[in-house]
């Protein structure tokens, strides 16, 4: 039973160079109409697959604080008054520096949000512009001061290494300003390029100088290095945390868990079935107001496929995958399952198993898609 | 039929062909004359009628000959019946032209306008003249803003020797001049000769195979009558079989009771493999056969091999049938098994040319969806041992160890390459870079040249096309034939991965290239090899010697970091997608090697 929600809030003022997910921008939107119909798609999906209550909300975009505080406030207080919370629930707004005004900081917090993810990215000015945010790096101290000022004081912060023509010194400076701030979890994704976005056409002109294979996997070893040396623990591929600070809904993911969705372009997965919403907003406004589920697609997810995904997925963590609750959950050995695979990792330096479970060694770290791949099972 | 209405038919029949270069037009004029004969209506027409096949309509060249029968209303009031013989544009397929043209008494010239005559043109007039065939020559796409009639008029005379009052202007795309072609077919193309009565002649000019009615012959009755329930003899191979349906294509087959002198059709007689039907053959009665078959007949020997292997090793079976059921079709392909260290099984295949192995491999892979790993091609050479003894040699890594060859002889053709006065120093540059004998060079009007070498034929399977080709613009136009072999200084290149000698990857290159081919591969794999979770070594080596090397770096970092907030699938299809990657890549010395790194001891860039 899902005990995890993710809400979709497709709109930014600015559209990212790298960004491809769901988003449209905000001018002229139909966004009180998208909010309304999300909280009945809501209010439908619980009645759909009816729960207990929920521990972790993750509202994310796009840029949820792209809406006004009466939007969004209208959109926190249906998810509030649809589904049943925990009594210590992990609730993140997915925050933007410098759109994220006191006002709107204090509404989320007196809703009951107790967790904000900051898209900082970079904290070098030129770098910002390279990837069309429309902060500037000022506003990320701002934002986090506030934010403790609002009475939120779980916040997260999202960095991104191997931008273009990014240096490994403008690495180690945003590492040192990342530092400094009083926060406790850090997200460090690395840029992929994909398709359909301002940056893919430039790669495919030639013109996007990334700063390659070699400095990418040096700026990640630094990083790893310089945020354990300051007492955050290295917990998933991209994840750092105090202790007891790691991102319990992303945990959802990665345990491999069920989760609701909503919002166009939002993913879900309940009873056995993965489903993704319709991303359009007409589609999704469609749907929803002829009393659909604005389902795109449903994938029931096969034991086989379960039994990867709790791999490839599990395997992110640093802690890696349970033996014992593979087979708990199973009925089979790891590896049994996936005896081939686990001896030519393992051969490989870049799997180990100690302490009950099966890990990324270090070297793994670095080549985990090698290794995830070796645990898609041929048919 | 009565024997006095077979010779009247005669009298009215017309067989011609369309010699052209590509893009010159030939297709789009052929179909004007289908229009213009009422052998379709419009609404039948496929355009580009003749060319039957997806992949022959991609590449804009016929593979396939065709034949079709038209009847045509003169100006004189007669009614005359048309065959109308399309022939291959490539050199790979220089036999079957012949054949055709040999079907025919006059060919269409086609010159594009602006163009002026091209190598491949020549070539097939030659051929033209050589089969006696009566020439008319047409200018074609008049309309063009670039055309110059008058220039390529002058160039026909001068090159070819028509004199330049005999051509015709035309734009098939616009339907300009085709009655005047369609009556100067009339008056200017010989009619048929030949007795009626006499023994049966037919000459095999091409077949095809039919999964239900087993080969069908396209073919030329040049004396004689053939009906359905004779028996007949293939001349060259002895086989008999008995007729059960012969006919004309309109250019849908139609049954006929009779195919006599002058006819081209076809012929259905429980045929089951085109070798038994092999074009240039004469076609008899069993019974009461004639003396001598027609002149002209020929076995295709293939010029160049190469290795294809199944991507897939499950796949190998399905590789054989594929070339099975090729062959079938296709009296030139040529295969036999072969084993390779790092591919595995697979087959050693014989092509006619560089063309021709290119079509093999994609109907395989598209026709029979299978994905091949491909050698580089190689030629026949032919090595002296210091024994005394001598051997032929298509695959490179069979070559025997340097102490061992005594010498070594390659073949050689006689390349001619037809090019505007400003390039004929780049192509001078590359047939001496190719290891070229200067033969001979000829002004065919001022501004155009006629070049004339001997190369290895291994230099022109070893990029000579695209060099030229980007060394002239795209202004040469090419041609060559084989005349023989001759000695040189060859030695055998073995490419090295992770220190281990790839038998796939060998290659036969001169004394004098090695070390720049060498590099050249060397560094074109480090390229096309994806780094390994180790360093690799790639080294070119003769014999013991080691004379390039380079590395493929180390790979450092492949992982997704991205949440796709909970996207799952999409983590799962990236995945998929590589693994999918890796699947096509043969693991070779514990190094995984993409498709295209056996290709690339083939191409390469020397201005880079």
């Amino acid at each position: 039973m899902p005990k995890s929600l993710y809400v979709h809030v497709p709109f930014c003022e600015q559209i990212c160079h790298y960004c491809d997910f769901n988003k449209f921008y905000l001018k002229n939107q139909p966004v009180d109409e998208y909010l309304e119909l999300c909280r009945q798609e809501m209010e439908h999906t619980i009645s759909t697959f009816p729960s207990g209550p929920v521990s972790t909300i993750y509202v994310g975009g796009g840029t949820p604080t792209s809406l006004s505080t009466e939007q969004l406030k209208f959109l926190l207080e249906s998810i509030k008054n649809t589904f049943p919370l925990e009594a210590d629930p992990e609730w993140t707004v997915e925050v933007n520096p410098g759109s994220a005004e006191e006002e709107k900081l204090a509404m989320m917090q007196e809703i009951g949000v107790n967790r904000l993810s900051i898209g900082a990215q970079t904290f070098d000015k030129d770098l910002l512009k390279t990837i069309n945010r429309d902060h500037q790096p000022g506003d990320i101290e701002t934002t986090v001061e506030l934010s403790h000022k609002a009475g939120i004081h779980n916040l997260s912060v999202d960095m991104m290494f191997g931008l273009p023509n990014q240096t490994m010194e403008q690495w180690t400076d945003s590492l040192l300003e990342i530092t400094r701030l009083p926060i406790q979890h850090i997200s460090a994704y690395s840029l992929k390029v994909e398709e359909k976005t301002v940056f893919y056409q430039l790669l495919r002109k030639g013109k996007l100088p990334l700063p390659g294979e070699e400095s990418e996997a040096a700026m990640y070893e630094y990083m790893q290095e310089k945020l354990q040396e300051h007492q955050f623990v290295h917990y998933e591929i991209s994840n750092f945390a105090k202790e007891g600070y790691e991102s319990r809904h992303n945990l959802t993911y990665w345990n491999n868990q069920e989760y609701y969705g909503a919002g166009a372009g939002a993913h879900s997965y309940t009873e056995g079935v993965r489903r993704v919403n319709h991303g359009p907003l007409p589609k999704y406004m469609k749907a929803v107001s002829e009393k659909r589920l604005p389902y795109l697609e449903e994938h029931p997810v096969s034991i086989k496929e379960q039994m990867e995904e709790q791999m490839f997925m599990g395997l992110r963590k640093l802690e890696g995958v349970s033996l014992k609750e593979f087979h708990n959950r199973f009925g089979r050995q790891v590896t049994d399952v996936f005896e081939g695979p686990v001896q030519n990792l393992i051969n490989r330096g870049l799997l180990e198993i100690s302490g009950g479970r099966i890990k990324l060694t270090k070297n793994g770290l670095l080549l985990g898609n090698e290794v995830f791949e070796q645990f898609l099972l041929t048919d | 039929m009565k024997p006095q209405d077979r010779i009247q038919r005669r009298d009215k029949i017309r067989n011609f062909s369309i010699i052209a270069h590509i893009d010159h037009g030939k297709s789009t004029l052929a179909d004007r004359i289908l229009e213009k004969t009422s052998a379709l209506t419009q609404r039948e027409m496929k355009d580009q009628m003749l060319d039957a096949m997806d992949l022959e309509r991609e590449r804009g060249i016929t593979i396939k000959l065709n034949a079709v029968q038209l009847t045509y209303k003169a100006n004189d009031g007669e009614e005359y019946i048309f065959h109308l013989i399309d022939t291959p544009g490539h050199v790979d397929f220089a036999y079957e032209v012949s054949r055709s043209l040999a079907a025919c008494e006059g060919a269409l010239l086609i010159v594009d306008a602006a163009q002026g005559i091209e190598a491949q043109t020549l070539a097939n007039v030659y051929l033209a003249l050589d089969n006696d065939l009566e020439i008319l020559p047409v200018i074609n796409k008049i309309d063009l803003p670039s055309a110059e009639p008058d220039r390529v008029k002058q160039e026909v005379e001068d090159v070819i020797g028509l004199p330049m009052d005999d051509c015709l202007l035309a734009s098939a795309k616009n339907g300009i001049g085709i009655e005047d072609i369609l009556e100067s077919v009339v008056k200017h193309v010989p009619a048929p000769d030949g007795d009626p009565e006499a023994p049966l002649k037919a000459m095999i000019f091409d077949s095809l195979y039919d999964p239900y009615r087993g080969v069908i012959v396209y073919m030329r009755i040049v004396e004689g009558t053939v009906k359905p329930g004779e028996k007949i003899k293939m001349m060259a191979t002895g086989k008999e079989f008995e007729v059960q349906e012969i006919g004309v294509f309109t250019p849908k087959p139609v049954s006929k009771e009779e195919l006599t002198v002058g006819d081209v059709g076809f012929m259905i007689a429980s045929i089951k493999n085109v070798s038994d039907s092999r074009v240039g053959d004469t076609v008899t009665h069993a019974e009461k056969p004639t003396a001598e078959p027609l002149p002209g007949y020929r076995r295709l020997n293939p010029m160049v091999f190469c290795g294809l292997y199944p991507v897939d090793t499950n796949d190998y079976n399905g590789l054989r049938e594929a070339l099975e059921k090729l062959e079938l079709n296709d009296a030139a392909l040529q295969f036999e098994a072969e084993t390779s260290q790092a591919l595995g099984f697979g087959f050693r295949c014989g092509f006619l040319g560089l063309l021709h192995m290119e079509i093999i491999q994609e109907r395989i892979e598209r026709e029979f969806d299978i994905d091949l790993i491909t050698t580089a091609p190689s030629v026949v050479y032919e090595v002296q041992l210091t024994d005394g003894e001598s051997v032929r040699i298509d695959n490179p890594a069979e070559m025997p160890d340097a102490q061992k060859v005594e010498s070594v002889q390659e073949p050689y053709v006689k390349a001619e390459v037809m090019v505007p006065n400003d390039f004929v120093g780049p192509v001078m540059e590359l047939c001496q870079k190719k290891r070229g004998d200067y033969v001979d060079m000829k002004y065919l009007d001022a501004n155009r040249v006629n070049i004339v070498y001997e190369l290895p034929l291994s230099e022109i399977v070893y990029d000579f096309f695209d060099t030229l080709k980007s060394s002239t613009k795209g202004y040469a136009s090419f041609d060559y034939e084989l005349i023989g072999y001759k000695e040189s200084r060859l030695v055998k290149m073995d490419i090295l991965l992770n220190g281990e000698k790839i038998d796939a990857l060998s290659v036969i290159v001169h004394r004098d290239t090695a070390y720049d081919r060498g590099k050249n591969i060397v560094e074109k794999l480090k390229q096309l090899i994806p780094r390994q979770q180790f360093e690799v070594p790639v080294q070119a080596s003769i014999g013991q010697k080691i004379i390039a090397r380079s590395t493929i770096k180390a790979m450092r970092k492949n992982v997704l970091a991205k949440c796709y907030g909970g996207d799952i699938s999409r983590k799962r299809k990236l995945l998929e997608k590589q693994k999918e990657g890796k699947k096509r890549m043969k693991n070779v010395g514990n190094v995984e090697v993409p498709q295209e790194a056996f290709m690339s001891v083939l191409s390469m860039d020397e201005n880079k």
